[in-house]
């Protein structure tokens, strides 16, 4: 198989305060190109703190992060800022859309930092809104669409600037189940088109139907089910 | 070798990003412009007023004719006020590019509305002989009735300059009214209007050189000459009038030129311009503060768009320039409706005046760098405090 896109080493961060909080505590695992992986456990369990490690929107305390083959530890923050940029693509459970611009707008914001000229951003944000099948709602401000089509731009919004690795942080947290499985579905059919995606929820059903998943539990990793 | 290149926003997308906040709380960057318009605009208002009245006032200086030169009896050698010769005027009219001369000659006497009862005020009144050539020379006209004739000179007749006219009380000219001056009655027959070039005319009393010779006991002495001179030779003339108007004591005579005077006086700053420009510095502060306060707000209400757009791949320096950029653009638009406002202000009041509208480059230009001083000032805390909260920090919601 390829070389991981993702990989931890005894990745661990504590947040400093009385008592310190161990929010991870030594992580090691590795997403290679193409997989969609869960990242499944309890509320406070490190998830986010994870995701956050993994997007390089923050640093561990100890151990390594590598994106790509980079370590984020010696990267700077100019770096770092352009590795997001070119190589991830996020994805939050309250979508964090631009209210004031409309849909195609906010994923050719995905392309904003990346240096791309406005006509190609706009062209490749009609394309990453037709992928997600969003094409009719192009014009449309956020608070014009349902929670699961906000959240279908925000996919689309993620991957326009094809990124190396998708991170999802509860991407279903604030939709209903329908929506939810509509949002799975779509999740499931970009990695069939060759995507990498790394999906953090609480939710085991969801995270049953992804074929790896990884369960976290107080900052551990407990069990890494990889597809036989 | 990362193969990471960090890329620059383009000036469009850096204006775009910077107007986030000003295209979406749009009443409330209107109010937080405001405060800078009205520094911006009281300084542009009252720089462009006090410049166009000095227009107006050099228009109205030139207007009444550069070219007036005056020659004054000086001081004698042991400090006695000195004597022009009688014939000084006639000898100044001989001087090639001389077009006109009239003579005026103070006197003693004092005037009154009736032998009565002094009851007016008139000691700041002169009682003066004029030639009857003096309206055009000083540039004035006569305001009601007529002014000295060779007929009307001999006889006990006065004319009455703007101010004096007005000291005295007197409003009109009508057939019978006189006014006691010298020990005996003299009749009205006309009053002037104000002579800006020479405003000593304005508080006198005039009467004609021979009714002075024959009811005042004057000796034929003038005390002020005034010369008309071609415009270009102006300067040649007057190196010529101390000698020709008294050959023999050319150091006691005095010669002035009073359009360089007046035009001195237009050109220096009014003491008030400097207290309104101060004003209008502190208005601007204050505009300042509010732009400081009113990006201080929105960097703690966009803390998830900073979250977002650092996940988008935003550095540190590009949050930074996007707040930074948002308070100069606001400070800039609200300059700019400061120099529109200053400059409307002084147009419609220069017109009312008649003045030239002028709009010095100090206004504006200043006006709108002092905005974007500002600007920069109170949009850079807010930016770095922005550019400083950490990505998963701003992200966190609630
Ligand atoms: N900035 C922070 N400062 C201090 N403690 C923090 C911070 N962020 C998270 N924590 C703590 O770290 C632990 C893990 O938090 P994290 O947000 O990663 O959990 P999670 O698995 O995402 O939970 P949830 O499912 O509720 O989102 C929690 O105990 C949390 O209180
Ligand atoms: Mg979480």
């Amino acid at each position: 198989m390829s070389a991981p896109v993702l990989e931890l080493e005894r990745a661990a961060r504590t947040y400093p305060g009385e008592p310190p909080v161990e929010a991870l505590r030594g992580v090691t695992f590795a997403v290679l190109a193409g997989e969609l992986v869960a990242v499944v456990g309890p509320s406070g369990s490190g998830k986010s703190t994870l995701l956050h490690l993994m997007g390089t929107l923050d640093r561990p305390t100890a151990g390594r992060v590598s994106v790509t083959g980079l370590d984020i530890a010696k990267l700077s923050d100019p770096d770092l800022a352009a590795l997001r940029a070119s190589r991830i693509g996020f994805v939050f459970q309250q979508f964090h859309l631009a209210e004031h611009s409309s849909a195609l707008e906010n994923v050719a914001d995905g392309l904003l930092y990346g240096g791309v000229a406005a006509p190609e951003r706009r062209a490749r944000a009609a394309e990453a809104l037709d992928r997600v099948g969003l094409s009719h709602r192009a014009t449309f401000r956020p608070s014009k669409l349902s929670g699961g089509e906000r959240q279908r731009v925000a996919i689309a919004r993620a991957l326009v600037g094809r990124p190396a690795i998708v991170l999802a942080d509860e991407p279903t947290g604030n939709l209903d189940s329908a929506a939810g499985v509509a949002i799975l579905e779509l999740l499931k059919d970009l990695h069939r088109d060759g995507a990498t995606i790394v999906v953090v929820t609480h939710n085991h059903d969801l995270a049953a139907e992804l074929p790896r998943r990884v369960e976290v539990l107080d900052g551990r990793i407990v069990a890494d089910g990889r597809p036989a | 070798m990362t193969g990471l290149v960090a890329v620059r926003l383009r000036p469009a997308d850096l204006a775009r990003v910077a107007s986030v906040g000003l295209r979406t709380r749009r009443l409330r960057a209107a109010l937080s412009a405001l405060g800078i318009a009205i520094g911006v605009g009281a300084m542009v208002a009252v720089l462009g007023l006090s410049a166009s009245n000095q227009a107006g006032l050099l228009a109205e200086i030139d207007r009444l004719g550069t070219n007036l030169l005056t020659v004054q009896n000086g001081q004698s050698l042991i400090g006695d006020k000195a004597e022009l010769p009688v014939q000084a005027p006639a000898m100044i009219g001989r001087i090639a590019s001389v077009t006109q001369v009239a003579a005026t000659a103070g006197l003693s006497a004092t005037v009154y509305r009736s032998p009565l009862i002094p009851s007016v005020q008139t000691s700041g009144l002169q009682v003066q002989a004029a030639s009857v050539d003096l309206l055009p020379a000083v540039g004035t006209t006569v305001a009601q009735g007529r002014y000295l004739n060779a007929a009307t000179e001999r006889e006990p007749v006065v004319v009455l300059g703007a101010q004096a006219a007005s000291r005295l009380g007197i409003d009109r000219v009508f057939p019978g009214e006189r006014v006691w001056l010298g020990g005996q009655w003299f009749y009205l027959v006309g009053i002037l209007r104000p002579a800006a070039l020479a405003p000593e005319i304005d508080h006198s009393v005039l009467v004609g050189f021979d009714a002075a010779k024959r009811h005042l006991g004057f000796d034929g002495h003038p005390t002020e000459v005034y010369v008309r001179a071609d415009t270009a030779a102006v300067a040649a003339v007057q190196s010529l009038l101390a000698g020709t108007a008294d050959p023999e004591h050319p150091d006691q005579v005095d010669v002035s030129q009073p359009s360089a005077a007046l035009e001195a006086r237009a050109k220096a700053k009014g003491a008030l311009t400097g207290l309104f420009l101060g004003l209008g510095a502190v208005a601007l502060l204050v505009g300042g503060v509010g732009v400081a306060n009113i990006m201080v707000i929105s960097v703690l209400e966009r803390r998830s768009e900073i979250g977002l757009r650092r996940a988008l791949g935003a550095r540190r320096s590009q949050i930074r320039a996007q707040f930074l950029s948002e308070a100069l653009l606001l400070s800039l638009f609200g300059g700019a409706a400061g120099v529109l406002l200053g400059a409307l202000a002084t147009a419609i009041y220069a017109s009312t005046q008649g003045w030239a509208i002028v709009i010095p480059a100090l206004g504006w230009a200043g006006g709108l760098g002092a905005a974007l001083g500002i600007g920069a000032i109170a949009g850079l805390l807010p930016a770095i405090r922005a550019a400083r909260l950490s990505p998963t920090e701003a992200l966190r919601t609630a």
